[in-house]
Order: C-alpha cells, then sequence, then structure tokens
C-alpha cells in the first residue's frame, strides 16, 4: 500500500503481526442483548383481546445476551436465518441499533474498551475508524447525490486531519485497489453511474479507507449477481487479509462459511446456537439447528441423489418465544427438558476447546446431558469430510 | 439541455396566450366599463361624448379586433396605454415590477428561513414537545388568512402602543434601511403564510430521508449528526421541497396583491387593483401576462435547480 500523509497516528493495538496482546481478542462481546420494545397497543387490538399473558412479553429481544469473540486479523461467519438478529448484532457493535430498538444490556470489549459505556463522540471516534461496516444494499446504501470519491474521501476526513485534496487522491487509491476501472477518472462519478457489484467495492473503500481493525460485513453479496458474488467476498478477503483486518462476516450461506471464514458463529432467533472454528463445525455440528441447516443446502461432497432436508416449521415468533430452547418446537431430537429449560452457550462434550454450542445434547437422545457420548446419529453431513 | 429549454419555452406560448385571452374578455365582463367610469365623474356628459370618448381609446371596434391588436402590440413589446394616465403600460409595469419583485423575494427568504430548520428540527425531534409546538404553529399559520393577520398587525400595535408599522414607501436604492422596514412586516407576514406547508413538507422529507441506507452509511463512518443532517440528508430531502416552493409562486403573488394594499407598498398588485377598480384594461392585461410570464419562468428556474440538488437529472 502507497505511504500518504494521512496514515492514521500510532494507536494502541494498532500494531498487527505477533505482539505480546495476541492473545486476547480483538473483539470480546459478553451478554449482549437488544430489545425493540413491544407494540402492546397493536398487539392487543389486532389480536382480539385474546393475547392475554403473552402481552407483557410482547418486547422483542433481536439479539439475548450474545457473547462471542473475534481475534486480531480472523474471519469470524455469523451464519442464520433472516430475522435470526445477525444484522443487529453487527449495529449493536457500532452502536447504531435503530429506534425504537435499543442495547438492554451486555459489553462489547474492542481491545479491551467497553464500547457500550463510550460517550457518543468517542464512539464516533470508534465507527468507521476502528470497526467499519459495510451494508447488504449496495444500491441504497450510497448517498445519490454526492460523488463516490467524495463519500470515500469523507470516511477518510472524518478521523484524520487531511485536505479534502489529499483525502480525494487517497479515496482514488482505494478505489483502484477494490479494482474499480479507471478509478481515479470516475471520483467524480454519482452513484447511479455505476452498477451493484462496483458500488459494493466502493462501500468496501470505504470501509478500508481508516485501516480498521475491523470490518462487519452485514451479507455483503445478498443484493449481488452470483457471478460478482464471489468477486466481492475474494476482494474483501485478500484485502483483510493483506491489513490482518478481523472480519465478520454475516451470511446465511454455509458455502461461504466453508470458503472465507476461520471460525463460525450461528444464530438462531436472537441466540447463539454454536460456534467454533469453521472447518470443526462444518465437519461435525454440534448442535440440530446446525445439522438442519447444513442439510438443507447442497454440498459439492454430497453423494449423487441425496435429498435436501428442510427444517420444518417456521423460525419463532420472538415476541412469543418457547419457554425452553428457541429451537425446541423445530428439533428432529427435542426431548423433555428442551421444553422447560434454556440451554446455556457451554463447550461442547468431546469437540476441540472453544467448540461451544447452546443445546441439552441431542446425540444420545434419551440422556439429558449427553457429556462425552460419541456422536452417534444425526450427522448426514457424513464423517471424514473434512479438509 | 439545450432541447429541454427550447421545449419548455415553446410550451409556455400557448399558455400565455390562454392566459391572455381569458383575461382580455373577462375583465370586460365585470358590470360598469371604463368609460361609465368616467363620465360618472361628470355630470354634464352626454351620449356623443360617450361614442367620442369610445372612438378615441378604439372601444368602439368589435373586441375580437381590439384583443388582435392588443396582442400584436404586445409581441412588439408595446403592452398598450393606460385608458386613465395616458402613460405606457410597460412603462408603469417597469417601474411596479422590482417592488413587488423585493417583497416576494423577501417573503420567499423568510420561508424558506422559517421553514428549513423548523421542519429538519421537528423531523429529528419527532413525536417530541418540539415538534408538537412546530407543528401546531405551521398549522395555525397555515390557517389564519394573510388579510386578517396583515390588518391586526397594523391595527393592534398602534392601540397598545401608538406604533404602527411603517407605510412610506422609499425606494432601495434611495435608503435601503428605510425600505427593508417598509417591507419587513409584510414581507414576514407573507413569508409565514408560504412557510407553514414548507415547514411540513421539509420535516416529512426529513423523515423519509433519515431512515435510508446512506444515512445508516454516513453515521457507520463515524460523522457527526449535524454533518449527516446538512450534508447527507438535507440535500436529499430538498428536491421536494424546491418543487413545493415553485407551485406557492402564485400564492405568493396573491398575498402580495393583499400585502401591497394593506401596506401601501406601490407594486404590481396595488396596481392591479386600481386597474382593475378603474376598469383599466391595458394595465390589467399588461400585469396579467408579465405575472404569467414570472410563474411559468419560476417553474423553470425550480426544474433547473433539480440539476444542482440531483444528479440522476443532471444527464438526462
Amino acid at each position: 500500500m502507497t505511504q500518504t500523509p494521512d496514515q492514521k497516528p500510532p494507536r494502541a493495538g494498532a500494531a498487527r503481526g505477533p505482539s505480546p496482546q495476541d492473545d486476547e481478542p480483538l473483539l470480546v462481546v459478553r451478554d449482549l442483548s437488544v430489545v425493540f420494545p413491544s407494540r402492546r397497543t397493536v398487539a392487543r387490538n389486532g389480536a382480539g383481546g385474546g393475547s392475554g399473558s403473552g402481552s407483557d412479553h410482547g418486547a422483542v429481544w433481536a439479539v439475548d445476551r450474545l457473547s462471542l469473540e473475534i481475534r486480531r486479523g480472523e474471519t469470524l461467519a455469523l451464519v442464520g436465518e433472516s430475522g435470526s438478529g445477525k444484522s443487529m448484532t453487527a449495529l449493536s457493535l457500532l452502536r447504531l441499533v435503530p429506534e425504537p430498538g435499543r442495547i438492554a444490556s451486555g459489553e462489547v470489549r474492542l481491545a479491551g474498551e467497553d464500547l457500550l459505556r463510550l460517550p457518543e463522540a468517542a464512539m464516533r471516534r470508534v465507527r468507521g475508524d476502528r470497526i467499519a461496516m459495510v451494508f447488504q444494499e449496495p444500491m441504497t446504501s450510497l448517498n445519490p447525490v454526492l460523488s463516490i470519491g467524495r463519500q470515500v474521501a469523507e470516511a477518510i476526513r472524518v478521523h484524520r486531519r487531511v485536505s479534502w485534496r489529499a483525502a480525494l487522491a487517497r479515496a482514488g487509491e482505494l478505489l483502484e485497489q477494490v479494482a474499480i476501472p479507471d478509478a481515479r477518472d470516475r471520483l467524480d462519478a454519482y452513484p447511479h453511474e455505476f452498477s451493484g457489484g462496483m458500488r459494493q467495492r466502493v462501500m468496501i473503500a470505504m470501509a478500508l479507507a481508516c485501516e480498521p481493525e475491523l470490518i462487519l460485513a452485514d451479507e455483503p453479496t445478498t443484493a449481488l449477481d452470483v457471478t460478482v458474488q464471489a468477486q466481492i467476498l475474494e476482494l474483501l478477503k485478500r484485502l483483510t487479509r493483506e491489513r490482518g483486518t478481523a472480519l465478520m462476516l454475516i451470511t446465511h450461506d454455509l458455502g461461504v462459511v466453508a470458503r472465507y471464514a476461520d471460525r463460525v458463529a450461528v444464530m438462531y432467533a436472537g441466540k447463539l446456537m454454536e460456534q467454533g472454528d469453521a472447518r470443526a463445525v462444518y465437519a461435525r455440528p454440534r448442535h440440530p439447528y446446525t445439522l438442519g441447516l447444513m442439510a438443507s443446502v447442497p454440498r459439492l461432497d454430497d453423494p449423487p441423489g441425496r435429498r435436501l432436508v428442510p427444517i420444518p416449521g417456521q423460525p419463532p415468533d420472538l415476541s412469543e418465544l418457547p419457554p425452553g430452547c428457541r429451537f425446541a418446537p423445530r428439533c428432529a431430537f427435542v426431548h423433555g427438558r428442551c421444553r422447560e429449560e434454556r440451554p446455556t452457550l457451554l463447550q461442547a462434550p468431546g469437540a476441540a476447546s472453544g467448540h461451544l454450542r447452546s443445546c441439552f445434547g441431542f446425540e444420545e437422545p434419551s440422556g439429558p446431558q449427553g457429556a462425552g457420548a460419541p456422536a452417534r446419529a444425526g450427522t448426514p453431513a457424513g464423517e471424514g469430510t473434512e479438509r | 439541455m439545450r432541447t429541454f429549454l427550447l421545449r419548455r419555452l415553446l410550451a409556455a406560448i400557448p399558455t400565455l396566450l390562454i392566459v391572455s385571452l381569458i383575461v382580455f374578455f373577462a375583465i370586460r365582463l365585470i358590470p360598469g366599463d371604463v368609460i361609465d367610469l368616467m363620465l360618472a365623474q361628470n355630470d354634464i356628459a352626454t351620449g356623443t361624448d360617450r361614442a367620442r370618448i369610445e372612438a378615441a381609446l378604439g372601444m368602439d371596434r368589435p373586441l375580437v379586433l381590439q384583443y388582435v391588436v392588443w396582442l400584436g402590440g404586445a409581441l412588439r413589446g408595446d403592452l398598450g396605454t393606460s385608458l386613465w394616465q395616458n402613460t405606457p403600460v410597460t412603462a408603469q409595469i417597469a417601474e411596479r415590477l422590482p417592488i413587488s419583485f423585493e417583497l416576494g423575494l423577501l417573503a420567499m427568504l423568510v420561508a424558506l428561513l422559517f421553514a428549513v430548520p423548523i421542519g429538519v428540527y421537528s423531523a429529528i425531534r419527532q413525536d417530541t414537545a418540539g415538534d408538537y409546538l412546530t407543528r401546531s404553529f405551521s398549522l395555525l399559520m397555515l390557517a389564519i388568512p394573510g388579510f386578517w393577520l396583515g390588518t391586526l398587525v397594523m391595527v393592534f400595535p398602534s392601540v397598545w402602543w401608538r406604533w404602527a408599522p411603517p407605510l412610506d414607501y422609499t425606494p432601495f436604492f434611495a435608503d435601503p434601511v428605510a425600505n427593508l422596514a417598509h417591507m419587513l412586516v409584510p414581507a414576514t407576514l407573507l413569508g409565514l403564510s408560504l412557510s407553514a406547508v414548507t415547514m411540513r413538507m421539509t420535516r416529512t422529507m426529513m423523515l423519509e430521508v433519515l431512515r435510508q441506507d446512506y444515512i445508516r452509511t454516513a453515521r457507520a463512518k463515524g460523522l457527526s449528526e449535524g454533518v449527516v443532517i446538512v450534508r447527507h440528508a438535507l440535500r436529499n430531502g430538498l428536491v421536494p421541497v424546491v418543487t413545493l416552493v415553485g407551485l406557492q409562486a402564485p400564492i405568493l403573488i396573491g398575498g402580495a396583491v393583499i400585502m401591497e394594499q394593506i401596506f401601501v407598498i406601490p407594486g404590481m398588485g396595488l396596481l392591479l387593483l386600481e386597474a382593475v377598480f378603474q376598469r383599466d384594461y391595458p394595465v390589467i392585461s399588461g400585469v396579467f401576462l408579465v405575472v404569467g410570464i414570472a410563474v411559468l419562468s419560476i417553474n423553470l428556474l425550480v426544474d433547473l435547480s433539480y440539476a444542482l440538488l440531483d444528479p440522476k437529472t443532471r444527464r438526462a
């Protein structure tokens, strides 16, 4: 990367590569909850008075006591169906949860500092500089009335004391790095002159502008053509690897996980179901939901003629969750305890250290804990798929 | 761009033609024509006097012919001669137009200075006490007729404090301070009544724009809320507001006629009013033609300003 006068000043934790802090994760999220207050009047009038006991549980916990970690330079994939709280998790890390939602509890430690306790002005200095975000919708995420050069340069100027001229020069470099053809000549172009894929490149350039420690990419390819998707992901992966930037890749595509992620966290209905090394999870999921997800998508190493098995049922209404495990109503391995108690995220028995799951155990449907029991059933993905 | 301009200018011609036709014939439908009024001041006039005056003013010819003659003159920039003052209509308008233009501009300025900041404030403080207060105020301004408010402003301060807004017109270039002092009250009243709708439109548009994804992007960059609102939201929100301001031009002109009357400002409105009372047909036709051109020009300017605000329309 070219050295320019707008290089960031040295900063604690900015040094990459081996350092004494390497063992400490870059980002530690503990018990993070995001809640949307209930629309009680709507519920009451709409349900014809039949909601009864559920009315004070009407608040929606979009993210419920979520804990996860991201190491420096690591790619963590956050996986789950639509509405499982992935985007809300990312937005809450930046403290940009849309109204009327709010972060109800928890801590978000970036290099040891709890972002949730920062004053707003200090939080603004984190946004874009230390944590940047790439959004799902490149078509609507750029301001239509500002030139792209200006929008990228602006991302630099918020955090660095440089002139517009220098910032624009740097924006040209960044746009070149994200492989926009004739980048320097197109600084004056407006978003409507770019295709979706090109706009997402602009978004990535913008995210890279201040060399953040962490990039949150919220389904960055969902809105794009299939042919463009791989290009964008490759670009994101390459640029983050070159810079040692940690990446939180939000996706519902397990193929993407297998290809790009170091570790994976699986979300369901606002809660983390499983977390672990991507290969290990992929090779042998320790949670029935992950299993179900994998059984419902085709894989290249499937034996010919394997049938895809969709997960039966629907994700629960977040305002009326079951009393026990959220996945219990759809789980093929459900047993009595699952319907009454809520499991917490714990080390999965028999798995490598750090492979966590939120399940009472399903390998032995009769035994409540299933601790230490070798997996016997329910791995349709099959053994020996480790790559 | 050039074809766009040309097309707009060509489209203006039939509009102006229709306006002039309607005005020319409609004004002559009012009972009591100009000669009745002239004769009413003179007790000894006879029927032969009437015929002589008609012939002298060219009003003995058929109406259609009179229109064609007037139109022919108008095309050459000659709007005829006032029936009473015996001065060219163009000269009278040239004298009055800048005064009305100043009043309109000031009113527009007041309207925008009130409406845009308050509309933005109302949007970012949605559903708070401040929002309700400003919205109620805007409704109030919408509901109160300008002529009533104007009369109140004239009457009450003089009753309470023995003070009245100044009513002596001074040309701007003779004494800007005295001129602005005179214009301030009517311009503010006019502007406030215009600002009501603009304020609501600004609020609605800002609420709409602030929900957009690119606002979230701007916040995620770490921009302060002020920059997000001014640089990212306001410009997007202003496009419809500018349209609205253009559409308000005729309302502004209508309001100006009343304010000029109340505050004795010798502008186009007062000229028109006097002309209507005196059935000074050429003056009436001339004023309406100029007002028509003004309204069309404002709308053209509004359309051109889109190019400044919205890059998507620039190359279209």
